[in-house]
């Protein structure tokens, strides 16, 4: 029997197609309140007063917690970074716009709407800087977190300034990417319940319960197993439910101070700085090659933007370490604080923003060698990691350029921009590179035989979209020799198997380990005690007393990890079609081949990428979280001014899975999905609307105005 | 939301007798989205939309369209189709299917602007609190208006159907506690000058009952071009309306209104009589394009409006004049 | 406090509400069907969409008392004798769903597009559903289990 890569349609589709999945708001516990958000209107400063006696007199409000009156936490409110630097209420520091400066409490929703409304904060303000370029002097260095590890800020090889001299043609330019909020489409919610004055149960919109429960045991000062945090479906994350935010534990507070349960769930608008986002970045490309298109030099330098109080580094330049074959290769990464509030982890993390100037660059350097773009990448395909002068677990990036090309039909293109036009469009192509990381962090999972001879098994992940439950239960019907009918999975609850991050394409490689050790572990137990074969499980338990069987396992990275770098790869091709006169961009088609080693179900792998590519379609021409740079706020608070792509703005989207086996990866062999779909997805628009109209668009989104 | 009172018109008098000091709701989505945000307050609604205002009538000289028939009935209408290509295109560019269903032509006429600054509370609105300030004057001005505007409110008119109405010189009918009126569109909608929270030409308690349109060779060879920042759903970065008769090769009238650049809906008469005995060619409507931006004011982030605004122009017409 | 009675998913439902409760907030909180989700608060990402006299409406946009008399279908009520509408089943099989945000409104809409149009093309599809964003899937599967749908019912 074989549940492994078979298109099984996903487990969780009847309860989410009838509205019968539960997303964290949703849960309903009797004598409810309802809590809002009220957020400062300065980027900088002190509140020196929240006048929210009008709110008070309100009926049914039940509380306005103010930095004045809030609780003070017994302990800290941040753990070990990433964990997040948040706002409770603890003090009247204002450090950005839309930041938390009261919470609203009433019986009803409107009622508490309403009294978030009426609650007046007068402010102290200070001078605020918002934009990079103000900051771009004071820019420092810091070592960045990535796939949960801890990675230099610059690392280098050999001498840039002396491969550029050699070289025969060169591209340095500057490339922008503007900050950019997640919007998934479900709000950040929690729903906080004291069962105790020491226990405290949460329902909340997250990517890592492990992580809120520790956050809250820690600000609460309680032991992490007097905090339930449950989360059985989140509607989206994308990063931004990564860690949890200050309204996790506004929430909490709200509760024990009103002495009720309370609910709370962001407005949109409230999304739009206090929840992360991508920064704004800018970073400059210095290409240096040979004639015959041999890299001899490659720098790539990025700054990008934090808050003043915490600190996210957005990896831009990472993959210019591992990418490309060169002698010489200079990789930075430098931090520019300003008042805003802390970015974070966005859909391809580093490598979205990254890639697009990277690969916008080489689109360059083809230009200036009069090379295909795809012949000079193939000319500098690495054959190992060029820094870290070590073999690959796997890489099948030259299959998945032959494979994309191929159905793309990359022969069509002209090298000659506004070469072709249809319809009264100018048509153009491009293509671009596409990486990101194995990424394996530990993982634990449970596994149990019951008497009737189905299994359960679980850890403690979450349900985003990614399809934890469905290819979950495969791996587990697969080692276990079950039909997958006999499989429960189930996740998303504290009290489970420690799980990491779900998030980073971390998970489905991690966890799917632990759950294959565990089946494979269980497995082996019910053989000794006598099994043959999974039609026996169900007689071997019960002659065993009918107890459940149960096992534990981790799975954990190991030595390997030195000894390969793990990269999943991609190919993207674009085709846009471009109105001459109205600057209007069509991306008629997008393909992108990718090799992420073993593919467990190919029904969604291929919709994880669909909808990974739609993010480069929406980063090359729609997302912008847009400053107002006097006020100091995201002034695109919704989702009419924060353009996400839609659906007419999608055309062929078309996602190869190229075939790959990776034995050093992970236990499962799997390298994620849920990023490379969107890596180098916007450099190949960018690409192909130079190829389209001969103009260069190095700062993104790629609007009408900027083609006129 | 604050509160307020709800009462169902009973009738057309019923509801212009409450209408003094309430606001009416037909289809209410722009109303009821300012009300959640507070922006709008008012403490009494007056609903309407079950009032008997949804018919499309033709008549001889043209077409009356009953004030709460839905944009999603206006834009399938086939005498609407037939006769006014231009307002089923811009209906249909506008918004989303489920907006479209409950949203009104009256509503539509009432749209409040999208100015990112008047729904934010934090920020100053005269619009929204008259002698508050204008917080868009230095701000992001991408989506505000280049035509109309004043020192004290550059807010953009975000509607598409009102583009196409100006174009086709519809005629606003409203009755109010002093009797019936009929308002021509090009005054129905009122330049912010000093008081940009003045919006409409309408006096208090006074109820649109229907526009009508006149027919016109012109209008039944009109097309809508609206450019945004996605393929749809989006609001115009620049829009026309554009409608041509042509009879012998030369163009006998022309029907021409720009969106996405007004503080109003913007027809230039000037630029529809300079289209007049010309050629239906590109040099006629440029020159056209070009008076009909006269007058724009650009800030940092919307320059880019004035030639695009132009070149919009210039495809409404090519395409009107195609006939396509 | 005004009276409204509406006809949710086929039953006659009456209670007193303010005038300010939104139709959302009225079928998730008073009524307990919280399959119609809240998304954007400002009437932009159709989570809330439903069918009031079988038209798609997004429903943070109405009040209740605006549906008073009328006939609402949600999600839950688009199944008849546990058995799942053909549009949910198209959603389901063909995979045009990744987190399930975004579905039930997603799925509301598709109906009226087939309703409207049963041969609607996939450029009617896709302006069709322009009302209803999804983060998650990129599009491509919730046109073709649209289609999928349209195909079964012909």
């Amino acid at each position: 029997m074989k549940n492994i890569g078979d298109p099984l349609p996903r487990v969780d589709g009847p309860a989410k197609v009838t509205g019968a999945a539960r997303y964290a708001y949703e849960w309903q516990v009797p004598g409810m309140a309802y809590a809002v958000l009220v957020t400062s209107n300065t980027a900088r400063g002190r509140v020196l007063e929240v006048d929210a006696s009008a709110a008070t007199r309100e009926p049914g409000v039940l509380a306005v917690l103010t930095p004045q009156n809030a609780m003070r936490l017994p302990g800290p409110t941040q753990g070990e970074p990433p964990d997040r630097v948040v706002q409770a209420l603890q003090d009247d520091r204002v450090y950005f716009s839309n930041q938390p400066v009261a919470v609203a409490v009433a019986d009803t929703f409107e009622r508490a709407v309403h009294a978030a409304l009426m609650v007046r904060i007068r402010s102290e303000p200070a001078r605020h800087t918002v934009r990079l370029e103000d900051e771009l002097a004071n820019a420092v260095p810091h070592d960045l977190i990535a796939g949960g590890r801890s990675i230099p800020a610059d690392e280098a090889r050999g001498d840039v300034a002396r491969g550029l001299r050699e070289a025969d043609a060169r591209v340095e330019q500057t490339y922008e990417t503007p900050p950019e909020t997640h919007n998934p489409m479900e709000p950040h919610a929690t729903v906080a319940v004291w069962e105790a004055p020491d226990r405290l149960t949460v329902y909340d919109s997250t990517q890592w319960v492990f992580a809120v429960q520790r956050k809250l045991a820690r600000a609460f000062a309680m032991p992490k197993e007097n905090v339930h945090v449950i989360a059985k479906f989140v509607g989206g994350a994308f990063g931004s439910k990564g860690s949890p935010w200050s309204h996790v534990l506004l929430t909490a507070m709200a509760a024990k101070q009103v002495g009720r349960p309370v609910k709370l769930a962001l407005m949109r608008p409230h999304m739009f700085g206090m929840v992360g986002g991508r920064p704004h970045t800018r970073q400059k490309l210095a290409l240096g090659a040979r004639k015959d298109g041999r890299l001899t030099a490659l720098s790539h330098q990025s700054a990008s933007a934090t808050s003043r109080f915490d600190v996210f580094v957005e990896g831009c330049a990472l993959q210019a370490r591992h990418l490309y074959a060169c002698p010489n290769i200079e990789s930075k990464h430098r931090i520019v604080r300003l008042d805003i509030g802390t970015p974070t982890f966005m859909r391809a993390p580093g490598e979205a923003s990254g890639s697009f100037a990277l690969e916008s660059a080489l689109d360059e350097l083809a230009v200036a060698l009069d090379l295909d773009p795809l012949e000079l990448r193939l000319k500098n395909h690495a054959e190992k990691d060029p820094i870290e002068d070590r073999p690959f677990s796997s890489k099948s990036l030259r299959a998945c350029y032959a494979e994309g090309a191929r159905r793309f039909g990359w022969e069509k293109r002209s090298a000659r921009p506004r070469a072709q036009t249809r319809e009264g469009m100018l048509v153009g192509m491009g293509m671009a590179t596409a990486a990101y990381p194995g990424n394996f962090a530990p993982a634990q999972a449970l596994a149990r035989m019951n008497a009737d001879g189905t299994a359960l098994v679980q850890s403690g992940m979450l349900e985003v979209g990614n399809g934890a439950y469905t290819v979950m239960r495969q791996v587990a019907a697969d080692a276990l020799g079950l039909p997958v009918e006999k499989v429960r999975f189930d996740l998303g609850d504290s009290t489970m198997p420690e799980a990491p991050i779900t998030a980073g394409s971390i998970s489905t490689a991690s966890v799917g380990s632990a759950v294959l050790l565990v089946c494979r572990a269980l497995r082996q137990r019910l053989e000794q005690m006598g099994a043959s074969g999974a039609a026996s499980y169900a007689e071997v338990v019960q002659r065993a007393g009918g107890a459940p069987i149960e096992e534990r396992s981790k799975a954990a990275p190991g030595e390997e990890r030195k000894r390969y770098t793990m990269l999943g790869h991609g190919a993207q091709f674009a085709e846009v079609l471009v109105d001459p006169e109205l600057g209007m961009v069509r991306v008629a088609r997008l393909v992108g081949a990718f090799a992420c080693g073993r593919v467990l179900n190919a029904r969604l792998a291929r919709s994880q990428l669909m909808g990974g590519m739609v993010w480069g379609i929406g980063m090359a021409l729609h997302e912008h979280s847009v400053y107002d740079e006097k006020l100091g706020r995201i002034i695109s608070r919704d989702l009419a001014d924060y353009h996400v792509a839609s659906n007419a703005d999608v055309q062929s989207i078309e996602p190869i899975l190229v075939e790959e086996e990776d034995t050093v990866v992970d236990p499962a062999g799997v390298k994620g999905m849920g990023e490379i779909g969107t890596c180098g997805a916007a450099a190949a628009i960018a690409n192909a609307v130079f190829n389209a109209t001969g103009r260069r668009i190095r700062s993104l989104p790629i609007t009408p105005d900027n083609l006129l | 939301m604050r509160h307020f009172s709800y009462q169902r018109a009973a009738s057309v008098e019923d509801a212009v007798r409450a209408g003094p000091g309430a606001a009416f709701l037909a289809g209410g989505t722009s109303l009821v989205d300012l009300m959640k945000l507070e922006v709008l307050n008012p403490s009494r609604l007056v609903d309407v939309s079950r009032l008997d205002l949804r018919g499309i009538e033709a008549r001889p000289d043209g077409l009356r369209i009953g004030a709460c028939a839905t944009n999603s009935e206006v834009a399938a209408h086939p005498e609407v189709k037939r006769r006014f290509p231009v307002l089923s295109e811009a209906l249909l560019s506008g918004a989303s299917p489920q907006l479209r269903n409950v949203a009104t032509v009256a509503g539509n006429l009432m749209q409040r602007t999208r100015c990112a600054y008047y729904r934010d509370l934090a920020t100053a609105c005269n619009k929204r609190e008259p002698g508050s300030g204008c917080a868009a004057l230095e701000g992001w001005t991408r989506m505000h208006a280049i035509l109309g505007g004043s020192e004290r409110c550059i807010a953009l008119h975000p509607s598409d159907m009102c583009v196409a109405m100006a174009a086709l010189q519809a005629v606003i009918h409203v009755r109010g506690p002093n009797g019936d009126r009929d308002i021509p569109f090009g005054d129905f909608h009122l330049l912010p000058g000093d008081h940009p929270e003045r919006e409409f030409a309408l006096e208090p308690g006074e109820l649109v009952l229907s526009v009508f349109i006149p027919f016109s060779a012109a209008g039944m060879r009109s097309r809508y071009v609206k450019v945004r920042d996605r393929a749809s759903y989006a609001f115009a970065l620049a829009s026309c309306a554009a409608g041509l008769e042509i009879a012998s090769g030369k163009i006998r009238a022309a029907q021409l209104a720009l969106g996405g650049v007004g503080t109003k809906p913007w027809r230039v008469p000037e630029a529809e009589q300079a289209l007049q005995g010309q050629s239906p060619e590109r040099v006629a409507f440029q020159r056209a394009a070009e008076i009909a931006v006269r007058g724009a004011q650009t800030r940092r982030d919307n320059a880019f409006k004035m030639e695009l605004a132009r070149r919009t122009a210039v495809r409404a017409l090519t395409l009107a004049a195609e006939g396509a | 406090m005004t009276s409204v009675t509406v006809t949710v998913n086929g039953a006659s439902k009456t209670h007193q509400v303010e005038p300010r409760l939104l139709l959302v907030h009225y079928l998730r909180e008073t009524l307990s069907l919280t399959g119609t989700h809240v998304g954007c608060d400002t009437g932009q990402c159709g989570a809330c969409t439903v069918l009031l006299d079988g038209a798609a409406v997004k429903s943070c946009s109405l009040f209740a008392v605006q549906a008073d008399g009328r006939s609402v279908t949600t999600i839950e009520g688009l199944a008849k004798d546990g058995k799942m509408h053909a549009m949910q089943d198209a959603f389901w099989q063909e995979h045009g769903l990744q987190c399930g945000f975004c579905t039930p409104g997603m799925i509301l809409s598709a109906c009226e597009i087939l309703e409207r149009n049963p041969r609607a093309s996939e450029a009617e599809i896709r302006t069709g559903l322009e009302g209803n964003l999804c983060r998650c899937t990129g599009y491509h599967n919730i046109v073709k289990a649209v289609q999928a749908a349209a195909q079964k019912a012909r």
